[in-house]
C-alpha cells in the first residue's frame, strides 16, 4: 500500500492567552488518502480549524504546533520554514476560506489576484498567468470572465467570490485543499452551487479535499468518511452511513440527535434522556382560540423602497393569529429581513398598512414607536448574539433595561424578582446574571437575547435568523425553548430564517418571498412536502438532508 | 474604472458646493471676532503715542471704523465680492498681493516637512506593525512621543544647535535664500523647483539647504500621528483574512506586505495626512518666527498683534479655502487609491 498523502499523528496545537497557554488541539491523529474527500466536523471550539490551519501552517502568531507530526507526502510540515514551506503553500496545499468576501483583497482586481498566486509558483509571463487566471474563472462557472477579471470583490456577491478564492486555490494545482467552512453564510441555493462545483472540481483533478463543517448534513451529503471531532480530540471516525446509524461515542449521538432532517420534530432534537420534561409539556393541548377572534396582526398591501432603487419589498400582505408561528423564508436579499424590521416597527413601510390587535401602527414612525404602549407587545430577537447585547450592559441590566423603558419599574426587589423569573424562563443559570456579555458562551448570549425580549411579556415575537451563529447543540436547545415559549405564553413567532429545517419544524405556517414578493405561503408541512413553485423547490432540494435520518428515528 | 474616476469627480465638485457655506461662516465670523477683540487700529496706526483726538477720529473715518458694524461687514463682503480683500496698514500693501507673495513659501515649507514626514513615518508604521511588541516597536513610539512632545520652536532651535552653530553644515537660519543668491526668475513661486526650472543647480542647493532644517522640525511634530495611524492600520491589515490567504497561496514576503498589507492600511494614511497638512499651514507660524521664513502665518501673527484687521481676516479666508482644497484632493485620492468608494 502506498503511503498516504496526508497524515497527522497525535498532534497538539496550544494557544498563548492571557490565561496562559490554552490547549485547542489535543492529540489529533488522521489520514488523507489521495483523492479523497475527508469530513471534520465539529461545533466551534472543537478545534478543527485549527487543525487545519495548523496543516497549512497559518497559525496565528499565538498559536503553535507542541507536539506530533504532520507528514505531508511524506515531509513533516511542521519542520519546514522559509523557502520550502512557501513553495508548499499553494502549489501543493492549498485553502478555501470561510468569509470568501474577507478573504479576498478588497482593492486589488480579482483577475491580479489569481495572477499573483500563479506567478508565485510558475515562471510565465504575466500575459501569460491572465490566461490561465481567466482560465480558471471559466473552470470555477463565472458568467463573462473576460469583464470579470477586473472586477473588485465588492462587485460580486458572496459566492461569485467563494468561486473566486476556489479559482485562486486551485491555481496551481494543489494536491490537498483544505476548505474551512466553505459555504457558511452563503444561501443554501448557492451554498449547493458551490459545494457541487468544489468537489467536481476536485474529482476532475483529482485533489484530496479536506471539508471543514459544523453542518453534519452537509458532510454527509459530500464526504466518504467524516472525523468528529470535539474539544480538540477525534472522537469517532466513520462513514456517513454509519455515523448517523449507529453513531458510537455520546458526543456524536447529540450532534446527530441536534441535526435538524427533513422529518424531524422540535423534540427529536436531544438524545432520549434529555428528552422527558419537554414531551410532558407537549401533552398538554393547546388552546384553540375562539372562532371569530380577530387576527393579532394583520399586514396589507406592505411596500418598502430605499431611496432611488427598486421596491426591496412590493405588496406584502400577511395575518397571524395570537400564538400562532410564521416562517419567512427566502434567499438573502429576498426583503426578509426588512420586512421584519417593517413589522418590529424599526423602519417605516414606503406603502400599506400594519395592523396589531386592531390598532393600526403603520403609521407611526419608527422612531416614535418606542413611546407607544404597544411597544411592548411586539419585540424582537436579533440575529447576531454577540452584537445585539450592549457590552458594557451585564445580562441583569440587559433583561432589566427594557423593564425599565417600557414597563416604568425601577430598581428594587419587583425588578430584581421580574429579572429572575425571565432569566429562569429561558433556562439562563441567575449566577451568570451579573456577567458581561464577553464572559457568556454563544448559547448564553442567545438566552439573555430571547429573555430581554420577553422581558416585558410581548404579545408577538420577531426572530431574525436567531439561532443562525449557533452551534447546532445549542440551536436545538433554543428552538425548544421558542417551541416552549408560544405554547405555555401564548407569544406568536414571526420567525425569519434561511434554515428551511429549521422552520418546518417551529412554523405552523411558512411565507416563501423572492425579490421583495409573496412567491408561495401555506401550512409548513404541507409547503415542504409538495412544493408548487420552482422556486420553493429549488429552496428545499438544496437543503444538505441527511438521508439516513428515518433510519436514525428507527434506530433509537 | 473609467466610470469610477467619474463618480469620484462629481462626488468632488458635489463637495466643493457644499463647502460654500461654510466658507461664508469663516469669513463672517472672523470678521466679527476681529471687531470684538480688544485693540483699535486707528490709536495703533496713528502718527504716533502723542497723536491728537481729531487725528484718530479721522483715521478712523478713513478706514471706515466709524460705522456701525453691520455696515461694514456689508462693505467688507462686497469688497470680497470683488476679489478685494483690503490694504495691510503694516505693509501698505494690498492684502492679497501679501499673501501672493508669502504662500508659496508656506506652501513650499509645508509640503517639504509632509512629504519627510510620510517619507519617515510610513516605513517607521510597518517596521513597528510587523513586530509588534518588540524592541523595534517600543523604539518607534519613543521616538514618537518625543517628537510631539518637544514644542516645534524647540526642535527648531535644537537642529540650529547642532547643525548650524556647532557642526557648521547648515546655513544660517534667515528666510529662504542668502542674500548673496539672485533669485530665479518666479515661475510657481517654489523656490526649489523655480531654480530647477532655470537650470540653476547651485542656488537650488542653496535653496534646499534652507529649507531642510525648518522642514524636518516641522516633519518631527507630526511624524507621530502619521507613524500611529500607519501602525495601527498595517495591524489589522496584517491580521485581515485576505492577507491569509495570500499567505496560504505562498505569496513572497514582500508581496504580501507591500502589495496586499500596505496598500490597504494606507487609505487612513491619506486621510490623516490630509489633515495634518492642514494644521501644519496654520500651525507652522512658531518654525517661521524661528528660522525668519517669510511665510504666511507669522505675517498674520504680526497683523494680528498690531490688529490690523485685513490681513487677519485675508488669512482666515484663505486657511479655510485650502483646508476644503486639501480635503478635496484627499478625497479624490482615496476614490483612485480605494475602488469600493466611487460606489457610495
Amino acid at each position: 500500500m502506498s503511503e498516504a498523502l496526508l497524515r497527522i499523528d497525535d498532534l497538539h496545537v496550544a494557544f498563548s492567552t492571557r490565561r496562559g497557554m490554552v490547549e485547542a488541539v489535543r492529540g489529533v491523529t488522521l489520514t488523507v488518502e489521495k483523492g479523497e474527500m475527508l469530513g471534520l466536523v465539529g461545533e466551534s471550539g472543537s478545534g478543527k480549524s485549527v487543525t487545519g490551519f495548523a496543516t497549512t501552517r497559518l497559525l496565528d502568531a499565538a498559536g503553535r504546533v507542541t507536539g506530533g507530526k504532520i507528514l505531508f507526502r511524506g515531509q513533516d510540515v511542521t519542520k519546514l520554514g522559509g523557502d520550502d514551506l512557501r513553495q508548499l503553500q499553494g502549489a501543493a496545499m492549498s485553502m478555501i476560506f470561510q468569509n470568501p468576501r474577507a478573504a479576498l483583497n478588497p482593492i486589488r482586481a480579482i483577475g491580479l489576484q489569481i495572477a499573483d498566486a500563479i506567478l508565485t509558483h510558475k515562471r510565465i509571463s504575466k500575459e501569460a498567468a491572465r490566461g490561465e487566471a481567466l482560465e480558471l474563472l471559466r473552470a470555477v462557472q463565472i458568467r463573462e470572465p473576460e469583464a470579470r477579471m477586473n472586477a473588485y470583490p465588492h462587485e460580486l456577491s458572496g459566492g461569485m467570490c467563494q468561486r473566486v478564492m476556489i479559482a485562486i486555490a486551485i491555481s496551481c494545482n494543489p494536491s490537498l485543499l483544505i476548505a474551512d467552512e466553505p459555504t457558511t453564510g452563503l444561501d443554501v441555493t448557492t451554498q449547493k452551487v458551490v459545494m457541487d462545483l468544489l468537489a467536481d472540481i476536485a474529482a476532475a483533478r483529482g485533489m484530496a479535499t479536506i471539508l471543514i463543517t459544523h453542518d453534519l448534513g452537509l458532510a454527509a451529503r459530500y464526504c466518504r468518511r467524516i472525523a468528529v471531532m470535539e474539544r480538540g480530540r477525534i472522537v469517532e471516525e466513520a462513514s456517513p452511513r454509519t455515523l448517523f446509524s449507529t453513531p458510537q461515542h455520546a458526543y456524536t449521538r447529540r450532534l446527530v440527535a441536534a441535526s435538524p432532517t427533513s422529518t424531524s420534530r422540535i423534540e427529536d432534537l436531544v438524545t432520549e434522556e434529555e428528552r422527558e420534561g419537554y414531551a410532558a409539556m407537549l401533552g398538554k393541548p393547546r388552546q384553540e382560540p375562539a372562532y371569530g377572534t380577530p387576527p393579532l396582526l394583520e399586514v396589507r398591501k406592505l411596500a418598502k423602497r430605499f431611496d432611488e432603487g427598486s421596491a426591496a419589498v412590493a405588496d406584502f400582505s400577511m395575518t397571524m393569529a395570537g400564538g400562532e408561528s410564521v416562517g419567512l423564508v427566502g434567499e438573502s436579499g429576498s426583503g426578509k429581513s426588512t420586512t421584519s424590521r417593517m413589522i418590529c416597527r424599526l423602519i417605516d413601510p414606503s406603502e400599506g398598512d400594519i395592523v396589531f390587535d386592531g390598532q393600526s401602527i403603520g403609521h407611526i414612525a419608527s422612531r416614535d414607536f418606542h413611546r407607544s404602549p404597544l411597544r411592548k407587545d411586539i419585540q424582537m430577537v436579533f440575529q447576531d448574539p454577540n452584537e445585539s447585547l450592549n457590552p458594557r450592559f451585564t445580562a441583569f441590566d440587559c433583561i432589566a433595561h427594557p423593564l425599565m423603558r417600557l414597563d416604568g419599574m425601577r430598581s428594587g426587589d419587583a425588578l430584581r424578582a421580574r429579572v429572575e423569573e425571565c432569566a429562569v424562563r429561558v433556562g439562563l443559570p441567575l449566577d451568570l446574571l451579573p456577567r458581561f456579555p464577553h464572559q457568556l458562551s454563544g448559547g448564553q448570549k442567545a438566552r439573555v437575547g430571547i429573555a430581554r425580549a420577553i422581558a416585558c411579556r410581548p404579545r408577538l415575537l420577531v426572530l431574525d435568523e436567531p439561532t443562525a451563529a449557533l452551534d447546532v447543540s445549542v440551536q436545538a436547545v433554543v428552538l425548544q425553548l421558542l417551541d416552549r415559549l408560544r405554547r405555555e405564553n401564548d407569544i406568536a413567532l414571526l420567525f425569519v430564517s434561511h434554515d428551511l429545517n429549521v422552520v418546518r419544524m417551529l412554523c405552523d405556517r411558512t411565507i416563501v418571498l423572492r425579490n421583495g414578493g409573496i412567491v408561495e405561503q401555506g401550512e409548513s408541512r404541507a409547503l415542504f412536502d409538495n412544493p408548487k413553485t420552482d422556486y420553493t423547490r429549488k429552496l428545499v432540494e438544496a437543503i444538505p438532508h441527511i438521508e439516513t435520518g428515518k433510519m436514525l428515528a428507527a434506530a433509537l | 474604472m473609467r466610470t469610477g474616476l467619474g463618480a469620484t469627480m462629481v462626488r468632488a465638485a458635489r463637495r466643493l458646493l457644499s463647502s460654500l457655506p461654510a466658507l461664508f461662516g469663516v469669513l463672517v465670523f472672523t470678521f466679527l471676532l476681529m471687531r470684538v477683540l480688544p485693540g483699535d487700529p486707528a490709536v495703533f496706526f496713528a502718527s504716533g503715542p502723542n497723536a491728537g483726538k481729531e487725528e484718530i477720529e479721522q483715521i478712523r473715518k478713513q478706514m471706515g471704523l466709524d460705522r456701525s458694524v453691520p455696515e461694514q461687514l456689508v462693505f467688507y463682503l462686497s469688497d470680497i465680492g470683488h476679489g478685494n480683500l483690503g490694504r495691510s496698514m503694516m505693509t501698505g500693501q494690498p492684502v492679497l498681493k501679501d499673501l501672493r507673495e508669502r504662500l508659496p513659501a508656506s506652501l513650499e515649507l509645508t509640503f517639504t516637512a509632509l512629504l519627510i514626514a510620510l517619507i519617515a513615518a510610513v516605513p517607521l508604521g510597518v517596521v513597528a506593525a510587523l513586530r509588534p511588541g518588540s524592541v523595534v516597536d517600543h523604539g518607534v513610539r519613543l521616538f514618537c512621543a518625543l517628537g510631539v512632545c518637544v514644542p516645534t520652536f524647540v526642535s527648531g532651535l535644537l537642529l540650529i544647535y547642532v547643525f548650524y552653530y556647532l557642526l557648521g553644515l547648515a546655513p544660517d537660519p534667515t528666510g529662504r535664500i542668502d542674500v548673496f543668491t539672485t533669485l530665479p526668475p518666479q515661475r510657481t513661486g517654489f523656490l526649489s523647483i523655480d531654480f530647477l526650472l532655470a537650470g540653476d543647480i547651485e542656488g537650488w542647493w542653496t535653496a534646499c539647504r534652507q529649507l531642510i532644517l525648518p522642514a524636518v522640525s516641522m516633519a518631527l511634530f507630526v511624524i507621530a500621528p502619521l507613524a500611529r495611524i500607519t501602525r495601527a492600520s498595517m495591524l489589522v491589515s496584517l491580521g485581515s483574512d485576505f492577507v491569509r490567504t495570500a499567505r496560504s497561496v505562498g505569496l513572497s514576503w514582500h508581496k504580501v506586505v507591500v502589495t496586499y498589507a500596505l496598500r490597504n492600511a494606507i487609505l487612513p494614511v491619506i486621510t490623516i495626512a490630509g489633515i495634518v497638512f492642514s494644521t501644519m499651514l496654520g500651525a507652522n507660524v512658531l518654525v517661521e518666527k524661528v528660522f525668519s521664513w517669510p511665510g504666511v502665518a507669522s505675517y498674520a501673527l504680526d497683523a494680528l498683534l498690531s490688529s490690523d484687521y485685513a490681513p487677519v481676516q485675508g488669512f482666515v479666508l484663505l486657511m479655510a479655502s485650502l483646508f476644503v482644497l486639501v480635503n478635496l484632493v484627499v478625497d479624490i485620492c482615496y476614490g483612485i487609491a480605494d475602488p469600493r468608494v466611487s460606489i457610495g
